[in-house]
């Protein structure tokens, strides 16, 4: 189905609901790269106005990737809750816009909802919202996921402790944990991103550091991000898995160029639920998205790269994750230009994995060659803080060796929780507290807990 | 306080021995020290001036003529900086000029040297030089035929596959400043494709990585790609498949 708006004597006509979303979406390089960004300012704004005037009913009829070709599509259109749906069924995407800003709108009634939007929706609604109604509607909805403790309590921040090292070095990666877990860092995950994606060194990162958590009785999770393959092969090999990690992609055919598919998805996920190593819940997935993937691997269908990236949360959504983040400034300035089309992007992305349902948290990131630095990441820290993010990265002094990016350190998550009253997720506060990290008021205490250092120090000289 | 920081430089000390992350970085309220924050600034803007640093082709050049070769001077699509980080496709192409300079140079040879920018011109204006000084001399030996030895300004690594094509080259080898990152910002990379021709995908290369004095050395490096080039013309193939035999070279 063809979609037009006039402005003045001009006439703009967009060919399908794709081509309408993608000249409605907010300029980024990804989709000037892609050949499918709005021509002109004003082309952008009738495409906008079109999209607006659209009923939302209207995603239903018309898939943006075949229902035939895509699984993807089909695991969006047959999971949809046609019920939840009821409740704006007879709205526009402009009207859904307002309803989802208005007071009337509250957290409870988004969590009912939310099974009834679909990725399309939430990214279309989305390219009619400014950042301030991103972080406004986000700051309204509370996504509360558990495994040895609560993630995304309304007033608390969590970090994910990202402690990589270039070839994977037992020691240099237990080091930089040492300071993160000093530092409050690591109430999410304490997660790595493997220089290799070797079993038995995998394996070997996985025993050490739940024999480490495991010694300091840390109420969280610890995770190498390696392929779900090697992960379901370590569980078969009785390595301790707490979560399972996997990177996903918004079409069938990005998800074959990461190795995977929503059968391996579900095997992994049931390997990992077999396991009940969690203590207070059974949230064992953790995801990783990123506008721009979709198009690197000329996967994206002609589709704008922020819908592509909601696809990913239909995926992520069907297996109940604890964790879930966007790593919007990875990528490189080919799809996200500078700080501010990170900054976008990475409020988009948060905004739509919360209102599909998804614990979300964001990698707050950039390399090199961005047109950005520490400021912009400053900048989005806050948003995100205010928006109600579930957790960022915590990476000793912003610099990750192994990746060779900048992300956020651990000293900004302390930043964050002073400025704007946030706390780390309870289970953990109260983890810090016993052993001396923190006073009774939550902050860190300026002297050391010289038992603790001793205990910590004797892991080098065993 | 002297001696909670005593404490803490000691404990520190020991742990940085194992990794070069910023970790015991101390704090102030909330925040980094103002020493290690400029330290900080100063690494990530050796890596900024590095993604704007322009291949110094005159000294290149110059240092080239030991090799008694044919020079020319190549430009991708990509017109300018801001242009080539917003556009891969743009600096994987060599612009109209450029494909009208190497008509006039083509004769069949084995090995093209292609030296390009990439993300890091720093890279390359300092250690292509001192590879190619030990490299060129060992081909020759080897009674490889070199083509005309290319400077290109805002390429990419597939560009090397269009020149490697112009020139009907067998191979081709293209040194290229890799994306600086805080630890190094004249890291240079050398990529190796048999039969290059335009479409080819990162698969059917071979990359050495790191390249620079702190890193693998040009001789290292030189060592490294001379197996390649061997290995490569014997089984006419080059990447993924060549990569296979890799052990060897841990000698």
């Amino acid at each position: 189905m063809a979609y037009q708006h006039t402005i003045g004597r001009r006439v703009y006509k967009f060919g399908d609901l794709k081509t309408l979303l993608a000249k409605a979406s907010p300029y980024r390089s990804g989709d000037v790269l892609a050949g499918l960004s709005a021509e002109s300012y004003e082309e952008r704004v009738a495409a906008q106005m079109a999209l607006a005037d659209l009923p939302l009913k209207r995603f239903l009829e018309e898939a943006i990737i075949p229902y035939e070709s895509d699984e993807i599509t089909r695991l969006i259109i047959d999971n949809h809750n046609i019920i939840a749906f009821n409740l704006i069924d007879t709205l526009t995407v402009g009207e859904f816009r307002d309803w989802l800003l208005s007071d009337d709108t509250t957290a409870g009634v988004l969590q009912n909802v939310s099974t009834g939007i679909t990725p399309e929706m939430a990214a279309a609604v989305s390219k009619l919202m400014r950042n301030q109604d991103l972080v406004a509607v986000s700051n309204k909805i509370e996504v509360v996921t558990r495994f040895r403790d609560t993630i995304g309590l309304k007033g608390r921040f969590s970090t994910r402790l990202q402690p990589n090292h270039p070839t994977d070095d037992p020691r240099g990666i237990a080091a930089s944990m040492i300071d993160g877990l000093l530092l409050g860092s690591g109430d999410a995950v304490i997660g790595i991103n493997p220089a290799t994606d070797s079993l038995a060194e995998v394996g070997n990162l996985l025993i050490m550091m739940d024999a480490l958590r495991q010694q300091f009785d840390i109420p969280t999770q610890t995770c190498v991000l390696s392929h779900i393959t090697t992960t379901v092969e370590l569980i078969r090999n009785g390595i301790p898995v707490d979560l399972c990690f996997q990177s996903i992609g918004g079409t069938e055919k990005s998800n074959a160029s990461f190795g995977i598919n929503l059968a391996l998805l579900d095997e992994a996920y049931d390997a990992t639920l077999s396991l009940k190593r969690g203590s207070i819940g059974q949230n064992v997935m953790y995801f990783e998205t990123g506008q721009g993937s979709e198009l690197s691997a000329n996967a994206n269908h002609g589709v704008d790269q922020q819908t592509c990236e909601a696809r990913c949360y239909a995926v992520a959504r069907k297996y109940q994750p604890l964790l879930v983040n966007t790593v919007a400034g990875f990528i490189g300035p080919e799809y996200l230009y500078d700080g501010k089309q990170i900054t976008r992007a990475a409020l988009e992305d948060h905004f739509c994995g919360k209102l599909l349902g998804l614990p979300m948290g964001a990698d707050i990131c950039y390399t090199n060659h961005a047109e950005a630095d520490q400021d912009d990441m400053d900048n989005l820290l806050v948003l995100l803080g205010v928006a109600g993010c579930n957790f960022i990265m915590g990476i000793p002094g912003s610099d990750d060796i192994m990746l060779n990016y900048q992300s956020t350190s651990f000293h900004d998550a302390i930043y964050l929780r002073k400025v704007l009253g946030l706390r780390p997720a309870p289970e953990f506060e109260q983890w810090l507290s016993r052993q001396g990290i923190t006073d009774e008021k939550g902050n860190l205490n300026s002297r050391r807990n010289a038992e603790l250092l001793n205990k910590m120090k004797s892991l080098w000289t065993k | 306080m002297d001696e909670i920081k005593a404490l803490d430089e000691i404990f520190f000390a020991q742990l940085k021995e194992f990794t070069a992350a910023r970790i015991g970085l101390g704090r102030t309220g909330s925040s980094i020290p103002v020493k290690e924050s400029l330290i900080f600034n100063l690494a990530h803007a050796h890596a900024r001036d590095a993604v704007y640093s322009e291949l110094n082709t005159g000294k290149l050049a110059e240092s080239l003529l030991e090799f008694d070769l044919p020079i020319v001077h190549l430009h991708s699509k990509a017109a300018y900086r801001v242009q080539y980080l917003q556009r891969p496709d743009l600096g994987r192409q060599l612009d109209d000029v450029s494909k009208d300079i190497l008509e006039s140079h083509l004769h069949h040879s084995d090995i093209v040297i292609v030296i390009a920018d990439g993300l890091s011109a720093t890279a390359v204006n300092n250690n292509a030089i001192g590879l190619l000084k030990i490299l060129v001399p060992q081909l020759q030996t080897a009674g490889l035929t070199i083509a005309p030895i290319c400077l290109v300004k805002q390429g990419r690594v597939a560009i090397a596959d269009d020149i490697g094509a112009a020139l009907r080259a067998r191979l081709a080898i293209i040194l290229i400043g890799e994306r600086p990152g805080l630890s190094a910002a004249d890291s240079m990379g050398a990529y190796l494709t048999y039969n290059p021709r335009p479409g080819l995908t990162d698969e059917a290369r071979n990359c050495i990585s790191n390249i620079r004095p702190h890193g693998l050395s040009a001789k290292q490096a030189a060592k490294k790609i001379f197996y390649l080039v061997q290995e490569s013309f014997k089984r006419k193939l080059s990447g993924v498949a060549l990569k296979d035999n890799a052990g060897a070279l841990n000698d």
